[in-house]
């Protein structure tokens, strides 16, 4: 499902340059649930942000669904984001102006669906996430957990392939943490291949493999028992 | 392309941020409200002018003659000058390739009657061309023709309220009318922008009047219209040139002012002209200044609103906009709130000719409106204002890389 190959990527500071990434193999096969772990500068969220389409690799190979991610011009790269990847932030990055339920339509806005159609899909992820009746308030009338479960409710509404998580529980309370993961789990339970960048060792764990960086190369990659988050709410 | 959806977002985002939409479009309400103004009061300086002018044709010359004020080769000062038909037959043929129309007048004050009505008019007398230079409308039966000029039929052509004292109810084509003892048929009925006094006027053929009234060749004025095609300079040395042959043939000093008297209206008309076109000028610059500077403070203000949305473009990146739609949600949005503005501005300008046209009115400014001409390049304006006042941020907006916007700082 994902492929990376010998993946490259440095930052120009000044006259020198920074290699953050230094050739970096990773696959990743349908349904797993991969937790990437490292501390900062390792360059766990550069590789993210390669994964995401969001940056571009200096060398190497991504292949993502069997298309090759290469030489995108910034329409294709936007076409790609909506169609294959759903993205959860820490800060979660919901637009404060829009209701909860123009949040989760707008990825189907810009996939081209109809305004009903929009609607009745945004409807129907926010049943899942449970906050179908908070779909008329404002992400500042929401609290912390419940703001991420919009924004994974907006993830899932383009029905992507793979969802990448950028700490996505940096900026919730323990409590919050692990029903947000317990309610990830379920997704990967369903099918989902899911991503979660994190440096908590207790979020890792609840994850099926976990691959930790270092200094831009992989130091270990290992399967793990998951740990069900359902046990510690 | 009508896309709805894309409407939706812009009126939404508008809608939420009421007051930096309402501050971004105050400059260019502004701007176009004082440019309305301004183009108001200058059309209504405009009509001014024109409605002096508006009785005769623009390109008059009007030829009278009086008593020679100094001597000069060998003729005493004093002496009476009096046009006859041969002057009439000079200048229409030595002048013809500048000359439009030309006409001789002959005043005299008639006595009218008809049946039992009686009342006192000027008379003029003159050649049909009379008509085009004094723009006179016949809306009843027909003016002099040549005919009546080479048979010196007795008819006459009468105002309107000429019509309207006299004949009352009656028609008055075919009837007669006593003029100073002498029944003259009428012809047509007609009717002047001049006003009043110009349609308390009768009008009859030059030679019948001449052969009834002192049977000479006497006139009392030249009247012609240049042609159009010649420019005021031209036009002015025509005048010039025309005095100066005049003053010749009836052996006047070249400096005696009441001799000959040639009158000539683009000497008028020049000055009149070039302050208007001047003022037009004037006005076009402060308006398109003050759009300039209402364009600017838009495009800062649309700078600004990126910069502040830079997170919320960042995030409709990374779920999938296009650059191209972002680029047409910043302009759209800079379009509709320029266009909303202006013609808000446009309203308040024109509300304010409305409301000051009795004060504006003792300062010779008539009729101070804004034309749906001027509406319409209005609206084109404000959309290509807008257009250029939201392309500098949406360019701007449309590079906004998602890494960078959605760092967590």
């Amino acid at each position: 499902m994902l492929e990376i190959k010998q993946l490259h990527k440095s930052y120009a500071i000044g006259d020198s340059s920074l290699h953050v990434l230094k050739g970096i193999d990773l696959s990743v096969a349908q349904g797993e649930m991969v937790a990437i772990m490292g501390s900062s500068g390792s360059g766990k969220s550069t590789l993210l942000n390669i994964i995401g389409m969001l940056d571009e690799a200096d060398g190497g190979d991504y292949i993502l669904d069997e298309v090759p991610i290469k030489n995108l011009t910034e329409k294709k790269a936007a076409i790609y984001r909506n169609k294959f990847l759903g993205f959860i932030f820490q800060s979660f990055n919901l637009i404060n102006y829009k209701n909860a339920l123009e949040n989760v339509a707008l990825p189907l806005y810009y996939q081209g669906l109809k305004r009903k159609e929009r609607q009745e899909k945004a409807r129907f992820h926010l049943e899942k996430v449970g906050l179908l009746d908070w779909q008329t308030h404002l992400p500042s009338e929401l609290s912390g957990g419940q703001k991420q479960r919009v924004a994974i409710a907006r993830a899932l509404a383009s029905d992507p392939k793979l969802l990448l998580a950028d700490e996505p529980t940096g900026a919730l309370d323990t409590t919050t943490s692990y029903d947000i993961m317990a309610f990830l789990q379920q997704l990967n339970d369903e099918g989902k291949t899911i991503l979660i960048v994190t440096h908590e060792e207790d979020i890792a764990a609840m994850c099926k493999r976990i691959v930790r960086l270092r200094d831009g190369i992989i130091m270990e990659d290992k399967k793990v028992t998951q740990v069900r988050a359902e046990a510690h709410v | 392309m009508f896309d709805i959806g894309l409407w939706r977002e812009i009126f939404q985002s508008i809608n939420k941020n009421r007051t930096r939409s309402l501050l971004s479009g105050f400059t260019v309400t502004f701007a176009i409200m004082l440019f309305a103004v301004l183009f108001g009061m200058a059309n209504g300086l405009n009509n001014t002018f024109s409605e002096a002018f508006v009785d005769d044709a623009a390109n008059a010359i009007f030829i009278r003659s009086g008593t020679t004020t100094k001597a000069y080769k060998g003729m005493q000062a004093g002496r009476r000058i009096q046009f006859k038909n041969e002057d009439f037959q000079y200048i229409k043929t030595d002048y013809d390739d500048d000359i439009e129309f030309i006409t001789s007048r002959i005043y005299k004050n008639v006595a009218a009657s008809f049946r039992n009505e009686k009342n006192n008019y000027s008379l003029r007398a003159v050649h049909p061309d009379h008509q085009y230079l004094e723009k006179t409308q016949v809306y009843q039966g027909r003016y002099i023709n040549q005919r009546d000029m080479d048979l010196k039929t007795k008819v006459a052509v009468i105002g309107k309220l000429v019509k309207e004292d006299l004949f009352l109810n009656v028609d008055p084509i075919g009837k007669y009318i006593n003029l100073s003892g002498i029944p003259y048929k009428v012809i047509g009925v007609f009717s002047d922008e001049g006003g009043d006094n110009e349609e308390r006027l009768l009008y009859m053929p030059l030679s019948t009047a001449q052969q009834i009234y002192g049977n000479n060749d006497y006139v009392d004025q030249i009247n012609l219209t240049y042609k159009p095609e010649l420019d005021f300079n031209q036009a002015i040395d025509f005048g010039l040139d025309l005095e100066k042959n005049l003053k010749e043939r009836f052996t006047v000093a070249a400096s005696d002012q009441r001799a000959v008297r040639v009158f000539n209206m683009a000497m008028q008309n020049k000055g009149i002209t070039q302050m208007t076109s001047v003022l037009g000028i004037l006005i076009l610059v402060i308006g398109l200044g003050t759009l300039i500077a209402g364009i600017v403070g838009i495009s800062n203000i649309m700078i600004f609103i990126v910069k502040e949305r830079t997170k919320e473009i960042g995030i409709r990146k990374a779920l999938g906009a296009s650059p191209k739609s972002i680029i047409s949600i910043i302009i759209i949005e800079s379009v509709v709130i320029t266009t909303i503005a202006g013609y808000f501005g446009l309203l308040l300008g024109v509300g304010i000719l409305e409301w000051a046209e009795p004060v504006l009115k003792t300062y010779f400014i008539k009729d101070p409106a804004v034309s749906t001409s001027l509406v319409v390049s209005a609206t084109i304006t404000l959309i290509g204002a807008g257009i250029l006042a939201g392309y500098v941020p949406a360019k701007k907006a449309s590079k906004i890389k998602p890494i960078v916007a959605l760092r967590d700082d």
